[in-house]
Parts: structure tokens; sequence; C-alpha cells
């Protein structure tokens, strides 16, 4: 098993937070949080993957992949949707209610 | 009638998601009054699943291996669940919490449809998961169950500008800091092939430690140390506790912070127990719990805002808990946990107040609100105590816990100065509020949120609803009772949280409960004195601060106070770069002790 996937879950983690930390746009803001948890899918799925193995249903002939990180993938995923959808709509009531979906324009909260 | 214990903790989880489908399922039919009973009810009957858990617990940890997955010759693909005195605890504050809110939320908002309920209730559902799991993956499913309905809970006032990026933010952050220990639990699933925390343990001191596994420690402890609020993490918890509803306030600084910090040890001890060095663990989470507290309790001091106020001096005191915690004795354990209890039951108190002010007044402005309260009947006098038990007057059950967490940290005047400037802050904007004292305040500072575009919430300018004074009530006497019954329970909780080889036996081999000893968990004299120090500190901040202001207090320390401020700028980008830079010091700090 090669270390590419590894690296590119540490990759989308990292580039997802800094498109958070840069952005201009919180719907920008909202995808780079999804591409962030885009990264532990992949960490997930290569944690359990070996070349030459098949889907892991039962009685599958030869080695099947790990299918405990398919589950736990799964409900990552959910949690993506929800979150990202509850995310979405949050943006759209602040467009709304300011006109603005520029985070450095919105400064009512703070010190 | 004797309940097998063993069915309790699945039943902790079970019950507020049954209850928050039916109040789902009656939300379009029912009248709202049907909705209040259905959803206080479920909550009561948590209430007493937890208290009964709670007593059995003292028999011993209570292991449920759901669906009957136990292991066979020390290897499982079941779910665990463990209960012990302090996990049972923190499920029973969390159902207690969350009846006194849903009782308060009862003629608090006329608004309210069911959707808040079902959202209270899975919250609830979130969190006692949270506190019973012994497996690290559903300790990521119930910390995004607890986090997702908060978002929501966050936002529930749609209409208003601030209250949706309150939420925005904080989902923003929290999420990412979820996403990190999910990875965290990646690289220990590919390097143990386990996820139950005492199994991933097991296979972990048979493994030793590197540097993978400590960049897994650290991942997994950055979601846990954002909820927890712990410096630089702590962003959030300010400005999604101004905007929140007062009674999910209540929740937030009440448990749901507290347990992030409860998730801390719990990971740290039993899945990282046996690799980490004492010395390592204890030195990291003291410089975070010292840094907190100071941050905390400067801010504190100079919010005009009284729900900011309040939610500051949450970050202190979480500061606090840390710093006891990371004694990793039992006592230190034990006196966190009463500090944990009391604290709930007067800041919730403190809370509600301000939610009785915000429904009065309209405002909740330190500045604003100067002399407006004079014929305040109930907050004129609940008010000042409250600030006087947040700073450990005794017998307060802030009082207990803040004694026997200074006596086994040693850090004795952090304790005092801190739990006075929190107390003090709250003294002060409620001798302006109600007593009118001092000069009026003057409005200089432009670093600040004020708190004077805060939606009403609910209005009976006349008398206040029984149900809302009853949930006030009940959690100021709450919070004296945990410095008054005996806590023994928690003593023995605590030796048997930190009893890491009996918690690895009895879940992986199916040992008997192994019986602990107790530690001395009960008032001193010298603990006495130094609450009453902190209380009298706490006066003289409250009558300095009305005499002289905030003006001249941030004359002179003007500049650095300009920065401080200017760092919590409310900007989510800015807050997501303090989280990667938090990250980084929390495992250049487990490097370096």
């Amino acid at each position: 098993m090669s270390l590419l996937p590894y690296f590119v879950a540490g990759w989308l983690l990292l580039i997802g937070c800094f498109g958070v930390v840069r952005s201009r746009d919180l719907i920008h803001t909202v995808v780079c949080v999804a591409i962030a948890q885009s990264g532990t899918y992949v960490l997930l799925l290569s944690t359990g993957f070996q070349y030459g193995a098949s889907a892991p249903v039962q009685g599958a002939p030869g080695p099947v992949v790990d299918p405990v990180v398919q589950a736990l993938t799964l409900t990552d995923i959910v949690v993506s949707a929800t979150v990202t959808a509850l995310l979405l709509a949050l943006v759209i009531q602040i467009a709304k209610r300011t006109d603005t979906v520029d985070p450095d324009k919105l400064d009512e909260l703070r010190g | 009638m004797s309940v097998d214990p063993s069915w309790l903790p699945p039943l902790g989880i079970a019950i507020p998601v049954v209850g928050a489908c039916i109040v789902l399922g009656l939300a379009k039919i029912a009248p709202r009054l049907v909705i209040d009973i259905v959803a206080m009810t479920t909550a009561v009957v948590s209430v007493a699943a937890m208290a009964l858990l709670f007593a059995a617990t003292s028999a011993g940890r209570i292991v449920t291996w759901v669906g009957g997955w136990t292991p066979k010759d020390g290897t499982s693909v079941g779910i665990v669940l463990a209960a012990d005195q302090i996990g049972a605890g923190f499920a029973l504050l969390a159902c207690v919490l969350t009846a006194c809110a849903l009782s308060y939320t009862w003629r608090y908002f006329d608004d309210a449809e069911a959707h808040v309920h079902v959202l209270i209730l899975l919250f609830m559902a979130g969190m006692v998961g949270f506190s019973l799991t012994a497996d690290l993956f559903d300790l990521f499913v119930f910390l995004e169950l607890m986090s997702a309905t908060a978002y929501a809970l966050t936002g529930h006032k749609i209409e208003e500008p601030r209250s949706v990026q309150g939420g925005f933010t904080f989902g923003v952050v929290t999420s990412l800091g979820a996403y990190f220990s999910l990875a965290g639990i990646g690289i220990l699933y590919a390097r143990t092939g386990q996820l139950g925390m005492p199994q991933i343990g097991a296979a972990l001191d048979r493994h030793g430690m590197d540097a993978l596994v400590l960049a897994a420690l650290v991942l997994v402890l950055t979601g846990l140390l954002v909820k927890a609020a712990i410096v630089p993490f702590h962003f959030w918890l300010a400005d999604a506790h101004a905007v929140a509803p007062t009674p999910v306030c209540v929740l937030f600084s009440g448990v749901m912070a507290p347990l992030g910090l409860y998730g801390v040890l719990r990971v740290s001890t039993t899945v990282f127990g046996g690799v980490l060095p004492f010395s390592s663990l204890h030195g990291t989470l003291t410089v975070l719990g010292i840094i907190t507290a100071a941050l905390g309790a400067t801010l504190c001091l100079m919010q005009r805002h009284l729900k900011r106020m309040l939610a500051y001096s949450t970050i202190a005191h979480l500061g606090l808990f840390l710093v006891a915690l990371a004694t990793l004795t039992a006592s230190g354990v034990a006196g966190a946990v009463i500090y944990v209890f009391g604290h709930a039951g007067v800041k919730g108190a403190l809370f509600l107040m301000v939610g009785v002010l915000l429904a009065r007044k309209g405002n909740v402005d330190e500045f604003a609100l100067y002399c407006q309260g004079r014929d305040e009947r109930l907050t004129k006098w609940l008010l000042p105590l409250g600030a006087l038990a947040l700073a450990g007057l005794p017998p307060f059950g802030t009082g207990l816990g803040k004694a026997i967490s200074e006596e086994s940290s040693g850090l004795v005047v952090l304790f005092v100065l801190v739990s006075a400037a929190t107390g003090g802050a709250v003294l002060r904007a409620s001798l302006r509020i109600h007593f009118g004292l001092g000069p009026p305040p003057e409005d200089t500072d432009v670093d600040t949120t004020k708190g004077e575009d805060e939606e009403q919430e609910g209005r009976f300018p006349q008398r206040l609803p029984a149900t809302m004074i009853g949930a006030i009530v009940v959690l100021l006497t709450g919070g004296l009772a945990v410095g008054l019954v005996p806590m023994e329970a928690i003593g023995e909780g605590a030796q048997r949280f930190l009893d890491r080889a009996g918690m690895l036996a009895q879940t992986l081999d199916g040992a008997p409960a192994a019986t602990v000893g107790g530690v001395d968990v009960a008032w001193t004299w010298s603990g006495v004195v130094l609450g009453l120090l902190s209380a009298a500190l706490a006066v003289g901040i409250g009558f300095v601060g009305v005499h002289f202001g905030l003006g001249r207090l941030r004359a002179a320390l003007k500049t650095p106070l300009h920065v401080v401020h200017r760092l919590h700028s409310g900007h989510v980008g800015d807050y997501a770069a303090w989280l990667v830079f938090g990250m980084a010091a929390v495992g250049a700090l487990f490097v370096i002790t």
C-alpha cells in the first residue's frame, strides 16, 4: 500500500482549512468545510483498502476490503450532508438579513 | 423491584430519541400544550433513568455490550457502553438541565414551534450518549449529534442577523475540529484495527508510542478541545452564547462545554493512558488550563453584553476545571466534577435571570440597563447572590469544587483570582442595573459587542410565569445542594474513572467490577476561608468596577486590551486559522513537556 492516499487525505484536510481561512464568500467557506471532510473519507477508505481485494460481500471469494471503514465513511457522509445543508441554510439567512456573504463585512460579533 | 442496570445506558440514549420522534409526529396535529407535556415527560423520564443508573454505578462500573455482541477471547466487533459515577453523573446533569431548560421554554417563547423541543431532546440524547460511550467512533457520532443540533438551536432566531452569524461560526469551527478528530480516529484504527476505547488502549499498550500515535492523539483531542472551548479553540463559545436562546445557553455552558473536557480526559486516560507519560499529559493540560482561565477572566471583566460576560466566565471556569483535571489524581478529578455540577446550577440560574431581563427590558447591555432594574423583585436579590456563588461563596457547590480543586492542584492564587474576577464582573453589572450605583457608565469603547440589539424573547411585563421562576430556583438550589449533600459517590467515581486497568479488565475480559477506595470530598477550613476570600474579592471588584468603570481601567491598558479584543474578530476565517495554530501548539506542548 503506497503512502500517496495518506498524503492526499492530509492535503485535503489542510487545504480545506486554508480555504476557510482565506475565504471571501460564505458559500465558498461551506464548500471548503466539505472538502476538509472529504480528506477524512480518503483517509478512512485507504486504511481498509487492499489491491486485488473484492467488495465486502458475504461469501465473496478471496480477500475483501475492510467493511468497517466503509461503514464509518458512510456515517461520515451522512454527517457531512447534515452539516453542509444546515450551514448553507444559515448562509441563506445571513444573505437575506445582511445583504452580504463576505465574512470580512460581518463584524457584528466581536470582542 | 430490581432492574438489570445494564439496560439503563442504552435506555438513556433511546428515551430522548423516541420522545423527539413522538413530538415530531404530533407537531402538526397537537396543540402547543401537548407538545410541551410530551417533551417535559420525556425529559423527566430520562432524569429518572439516569438517576437510577447513577445509583446503580455505586456498586461498580456498568458495562453494556449493545445488542449482546460481547467479546470472545478478548476480541469483539460490538459497541460498548461503560458507565461509572462520573459518566452517569454527567448524563444525569445533562437530563436535569434539559428538564429545566424545557420548563423555562414552556412560556418563554411565544412562537416556539415543536422543532425547538425536538432539537433540545436530540441534543440531550447526544449528550447522554457522549457521557456513556466507551467507543471512540461513537464518541465522534455523539459529538456530531450534539454539535449539529447545537448549531440549529444557536441559529434558532433566524430573523436576526447576529443569531445566524453566530450559529454559522459555531458550525464551521466545531465541524472542522470534529473532522480532525475523525482523522485521528482513522489513524488509530489503521494502527490498531480497533474502535473501542479499551480495545485501542490495550492494543496501544502492546504497540507503544510513536510519532503517528502522537499525531493521532493531538488530532482526536483537537475536536474535543474545540467543544470544551479551551484557548485558542474558544472563539466560537462567546459568539454562540451571545446569540443563542437563553435556555439553550444553560445547556451549552452548564454541560456541553464541560463534556468536551470529560471527553479529553476519557480519551487521554483510557486510550492513551498506557503510552503517554504522566508528565506530558499533566504539563500540556495544565498550561492550556492556566492560559484559558486567565484569558477568560480578563475578557469577562471587559464585557458589557451580559450573555457574553457569562460566556467568558464559562471559558474562565473551563480553564479552572482543566487545571484540576490535569492533576490526574482522584481528588483533582472529583473536585473538577463537583465544580462542574455546582457551576452548571449557578451559571444556568444566572443565564435564566439575564433571560428574564431580556424578556422584560428587551436588552442585555450593562450600560443601557443602568438603573433600569430597580423594580425587579426577583433578579434584584438573586443576581448578586448568583454572582457571589460564581466566585465560590460557601456553601455553594462551586465553592466546594473550587476548594477541592485548588487544594489538589496547588494553584490557589489562580483559582481565587479567576473565580473572584468572574463573580466580580457579574456583580458589577448587577449593582449598576438593579441598584444604580456609581456614575452612569460612559459609552466609550468600540471594540466590544453591545447588548442592545438582541431580539426580545417572550414578553411578559407584568408577572413572570411560574415555570420560569421555578427553573431559576431549581437551578440555584441545585448549585447550593451540590455543596451541601455528601459527595462520596463522586470521590469514589473519580477513583474508578482513573482505574484504567480495572476498566480494561471489565470490558475486555468480563472481569467483575473492581472495588476502589474513595477520596475525601468534604469541606475543609482552608477551603471555606479561601471561598470567603474569593467572594470578598468579588465584592471588591464589583464596587471598584462600578465606581471607576471600564473607562479608566480601559484607558490604562488600552493597547493590550485592544489587541485582545481585535483577536476576537468574529471572522470565521480567523477562528479556523487559530484552530490550526492551536493544534500545532498542543502537539508542541506534548513534545516539550
